[in-house]
């Protein structure tokens, strides 16, 4: 029973185990939702979901399945499978040829076209210019040259794709990476700053032998509070575009930091600080914060960590309107010093080789931005950084 | 057997779908988790939970140095070797040491109680774990003394979370969850009624859409919730304001008594220069 509907919470994504299905079904048992479906929902997203960012997902499942569809969610987006676009090789074309594919006009009709272009198509591709499949001229696919296509899955040669469908790309960085943290972790230990805070609930042996000596040998206890890191530490991510090829190590650092500082905020920005940054990727255009929000609410104790390849063009960081995303009133270089100003010890970490740093204007010019605070995000790299922010 | 069943209480309403995970929750034993927005009422569910089925009610309040096993029992080691020292006879039984802690207090009560959980994700982030086995058996073990304490009746566990640390996937399979949403406006013309029998209509429809619209102002660092608009309410009716100041407000000033809706100083600033300059705008 219902076991159909469990499998295809599964299918969904929905972490629901084996265990909430059986309460699920013990539930049931006891004619808890016998009178309408009604109940029956409640009572199987009461049993069933445990989060209530999950419960939309749900809904969609439920409906589907009692209403008699199914495969909801297919595991790739697009439907094209991996191994077709699986990315061969950049492609070099004379402007002619560029020419002459800027002619499939407007977004819409290029959304029509991919739709009947996947209908017909049954097989991988690559080449040529018409199929999806890799390093052709066809608007759709991926690595390839089209100035309005639609990029599907793998990596833009070009990035210049009109839709990106790649699901990465914006995704939040996952903390959860475990392999070479450990590194990166010894790495930060070095940053830490103990004091005793909160409530006294620790026996303190030494003040307690002195303090009963003192006494004549009646017993005087003495307590004091546990030892806690308490630096803090103000993360601050670039994330998207060129820094797609540092994921990894990135989702290394972030994951180590999240497990080593307690005090650890973090933000993420897109190429450059400009006014305001966002918490959630997934919500970065609806749920903004002001920078200047962020200089008000933390001190001038944090430690400010900016983490980016610096990699743009330089218009971005000092000219007003230089942003890729949005018109900026201030340029970017106005907004860094703002918040150089008000921390008191600050890093850039700059996933790029430091070998490649002089020859991309951007970052020397966030070098000196910095004062010479550019740190390479390796480990003595980041051995230096945090030399510099004790 | 017959179970008792909750349906919202006469100072209290629940919606359907908050009804049903009670309901399961006491039906199947389990314990419940409510989350949701501060001030929607998470903690009052319990003590109208209680005062609906005619159960006592234990409150565990949970703060950031709290342990889970303080709502077990506490050995208090520093007094017994204080009373050795002065030749106190209790010293003998170490019993006498050993403090009841909340869960156990439930455990122990003689007919079926509610316990209360509050907010549990203040607590440290390995704590929901160390309840584990004794949310599930409803039982624990008391190395002092050699003796396991199980519970007489599996209580009513209810357990609120603010959200702020994520809860271990182990501990949330054991629990049924609800989310508590922030109620539309029908509900809480509801809610209200409930509180305020007496208030005028238009008293009333005219503070709620005061009251939304505050809510909808974008960048407020505390959103006001029931709980605030029930004290703006008292508020109002206690300084006697009519319905219409609360219209004009609107057009020209800031609603009367908004501080019991605003509790952050840059909240009431965002706010007074938001009215300030929709009143710039109509001149």
């Amino acid at each position: 029973m219902l076991v159909p509907f469990f499998s295809l919470l599964r299918d969904a994504g929905l972490k629901t185990s084996i265990t909430e299905l059986l309460t699920l079904l013990e539930a049931l048992s006891h004619g808890l939702a016998e009178t309408s479906t009604e109940q029956f929902y409640y009572l199987a997203r009461t049993t069933l979901i445990k989060d209530e960012s999950q419960f939309d997902r749900f809904d969609q499942v439920y409906t589907a399945y009692f209403n008699g569809l199914e495969s909801l969610f297919p595991p790739d987006p697009s439907g094209v499978p991996d191994e077709w676009l699986e990315q061969l090789r950049a492609l070099e074309l004379s402007d002619e040829e560029k020419a002459q594919i800027e002619q499939f006009g407007t977004f819409d009709e290029l959304m029509e076209a991919l739709r009947e272009r996947l209908e017909e198509q049954r097989e991988r591709h690559e080449g040529g210019n018409k199929w999806i499949g890799t390093g052709g001229t066809s608007p759709f696919g991926h690595g390839g040259y089209n100035p309005a296509g639609v990029r599907i899955g793998g990596r833009g040669g070009g990035r210049r794709a009109v839709k990106v469908w790649e699901k990465r790309q914006f995704r939040n960085l996952d903390d959860s990476v475990q392999l070479g943290t450990r590194n990166i972790k010894l790495a930060l230990r070095k940053l830490r700053r103990f004091a005793r805070e909160g409530a006294a609930d620790q026996l303190d042996l030494p003040g307690t032998i002195a303090g009963t000596a003192r006494n004549g040998g009646l017993l005087d206890i003495r307590m004091q509070a546990e030892r806690r890191n308490t630096v803090k530490v103000l993360l601050c991510l670039d994330i998207g575009g060129s820094m797609d090829d540092h994921v990894r190590v990135c989702e290394e650092l972030f994951s180590a930091a999240r497990s080593e500082f307690k005090n650890l905020e973090y933000f993420y920005f897109h190429n450059f600080l400009y006014e305001s940054l966002w918490k959630d990727n997934r919500r970065r255009h609806s749920e903004r914060i002001p920078t200047e929000e962020i200089i008000r609410t933390y001190g001038q104790d944090y430690k400010l960590v900016l983490v980016g390849d610096a990699t743009m063009s330089p218009y971005e960081i000092v000219y007003a309107g230089g942003s890729v995303e949005h018109w900026n009133e201030e340029p970017g270089s106005v907004w860094l010093a703002r918040l150089l100003r008000h921390f008191d010890k600050s890093v850039w970490i700059n996933p790029e080789p430091e070998a490649r740093w002089e020859y991309t204007p951007s970052v020397k010019l966030v070098h000196e931005l910095m004062s010479e605070r550019m740190y390479p995000l390796t480990l003595s790299g980041l051995d230096d950084a945090i030399k510099a922010l004790r | 057997m017959t179970q008792k069943k909750f349906g919202g209480t006469d100072r209290y309403v629940a919606t359907d779908d908050l009804t049903m995970a009670v309901n399961a929750a006491i039906t199947l034993q389990r314990p419940i988790l409510v989350k949701g927005e501060p001030g929607t009422g998470k903690t009052m569910l319990a003590r109208e939970v209680a005062a609906a089925l005619g159960m006592p009610l234990y409150e565990w309040h949970i703060k950031s140095t709290t342990k889970a096993a303080q709502g077990l029992y506490e050995y208090d080691a520093v007094a017994r070797l204080r009373d050795s020292q002065l030749g106190d006879e209790r010293v003998r039984d170490i019993a006498n040491y050993i403090n009841r802690g909340k869960l156990w207090e439930a455990f122990d009560c003689e007919e079926q109680p509610v316990l209360l959980i509050d907010e549990i994700d203040k607590a440290d982030i390995e704590f929901p774990n160390d309840l584990l086995h004794e949310l599930d058996q409803m039982e624990f073990f008391v190395y002092e003394t050699g003796q396991t304490v199980s519970a007489r009746h599996r209580p009513v566990i209810i357990i609120t979370s603010n959200n702020e640390k994520e809860l271990p996937d182990a501990f949330l399979r054991r629990c049924f969850f609800h989310f508590i949403r922030f109620p539309d406006q029908e509900t809480m013309t509801e809610i209200v009624k409930v509180h305020y029998p007496d208030l005028k209509k238009n008293l009333l429809s005219e503070a709620l859409q005061s009251f939304y619209k505050i809510r909808d102002v974008k960048g407020l660092k505390k959103k006001p919730s029931t709980s605030e608009l029930l004290d703006w309410i008292k508020l109002l009716l206690a300084e006697d304001i009519p319905a219409e100041a609360l219209r004009a407000e609107d057009r020209k000033a800031i609603p009367p008594l908004y501080g019991a809706l605003l509790k952050n100083e840059q909240d009431v600033h965002l706010f007074e220069q938001l009215v300030f300059m929709s009143r710039g705008n109509r001149q």
